[in-house]
Parts: structure tokens; C-alpha cells; sequence
């Protein structure tokens, strides 16, 4: 799958490029904020949510991929990566959040929440899709 | 579901990649059609029975269970 370029995967990597740069961009200036200046009551809110929204923006991305890509074989596999990383998203929130139940491991994530889960599912998804292509014995 | 597909490329000496470029779709897909680990949408189907000019029975071959 890495070195197959549709017009929709060139469009999805351009968009998760921007969302990327823009994510890292609020990422520095939200922390300089609350460091220098915090901001208080709903400004609060909204600023600290900043970072998040480039965030929204990938799952946006991912979702124009799926609509948007006409090969429909790829677009199986886009789909089954995306089923495995939600299977391995909730899976692993699942332990940990039983965990946490009975006190086994401190409350919180440590910054690891549910989006740094799906995107490592993402990822392990696509080996396992490359995994079968090269068992078939690709060409 | 079996099909012919690499013996129709082979008779006209494409390669997996020339056959995907016909059918405007990715070569992994011409590769996982013709392994049989994917079958092709109705369209898809038609589109190649008509780049072989050949009914889609005569591309796609139905596996039956044994008797």
C-alpha cells in the first residue's frame, strides 16, 4: 500500500501535512499561554481545546480518504485498518480503564489517551495489510 | 471466486500494472483479483469482461461445493 498514490491519497496526505503543521503550531503556542498568561474561565475552555481541533481534523481527513478513494480494493484495505485500529483503541482503554477501576494504575492517561491508541492501531493495521499483500505473494 | 484473469493478461502479454492502468485501478488490486483474495464489485467485473471483450462468466468462475 505505501507505494500506491491515488488522486484521494495524494489529497489525504496534502490535508494531514496541513492539519500536522497546524497541530504543532498550537501545540507550542497554546503551552507558551498557559505557561506565560493563563487564561481563565470559558477562554480557558476554548483555548486549551485549541490543539484538538487540527486533531478532528485528521479523523476529517481519514474520512474524505474513504469516501473520496475510487479503488474499491484499497479502499477495503483503508477500512480494515481503520476497524483494526478501533478494535485495538478500545481494547486497550478498556484494560486500562479496569485498571484504574481497582486501582492498579494511577487515574489519568500520562497524555497517552484514546487518539494515541487508534493512530498506533492505524499504523499496526497497515503492517498487517502490507503483511497479507507480500503472504499472497505480491508481484 | 476463481477467475482467468492472469491467462487473459498473459495472452496479451500485459503486465499486472498494464491491465491496472486499463481498468484505472491500482495493481495491488489487479494482483489481489487474480489471487482470489478479492472479488470485484459488478461494475468492476463488467469493466473488465469489457476490456476482454468476454461475458463476466467466461472471466469469473464460481466455486462450487462439493457434492
Amino acid at each position: 500500500m505505501a507505494h500506491y498514490r491515488s488522486p484521494a491519497m495524494q489529497r489525504y496526505l496534502r490535508r494531514l501535512a496541513g492539519f500536522m503543521v497546524v497541530y504543532v503550531a498550537l501545540i507550542f503556542a497554546v503551552g507558551t499561554v498557559f505557561r506565560t498568561n493563563p487564561p481563565t474561565g470559558a477562554l480557558a475552555w476554548g483555548v486549551a481545546a485549541l490543539p484538538a481541533l487540527p486533531i478532528l481534523g485528521v479523523f476529517w481527513t481519514i474520512a474524505r480518504l474513504l469516501a473520496e478513494e475510487t479503488d474499491e480494493y484499497m479502499r477495503q484495505l483503508l477500512v480494515r485498518q481503520s476497524l483494526f485500529a478501533t478494535a485495538f483503541c478500545l481494547s486497550i482503554m478498556t484494560v486500562w480503564e479496569f485498571l484504574q477501576n481497582y486501582e492498579v494504575v494511577p487515574l489519568g492517561t500520562g497524555g497517552f489517551g484514546a487518539t494515541f491508541f487508534w493512530f498506533v492501531g492505524l499504523g499496526l493495521g497497515g503492517v498487517w495489510n502490507a503483511l497479507g499483500n507480500r503472504e499472497a505473494g505480491e508481484e | 471466486m476463481n477467475n482467468l484473469l492472469r491467462v487473459l493478461r498473459a495472452e496479451r502479454n500485459w503486465s499486472q500494472q498494464d491491465l491496472a492502468d486499463r481498468l484505472g485501478v491500482s495493481r495491488q488490486s489487479v494482483n489481489a483479483i487474480e489471487k482470489g483474495r478479492y472479488d470485484p464489485s459488478l461494475p468492476l467485473a463488467f469493466t473488465i469482461a469489457d476490456l476482454f471483450a468476454l461475458p463476466i462468466e467466461a472471466i469469473f468462475i464460481r466455486n462450487r461445493d462439493p457434492e
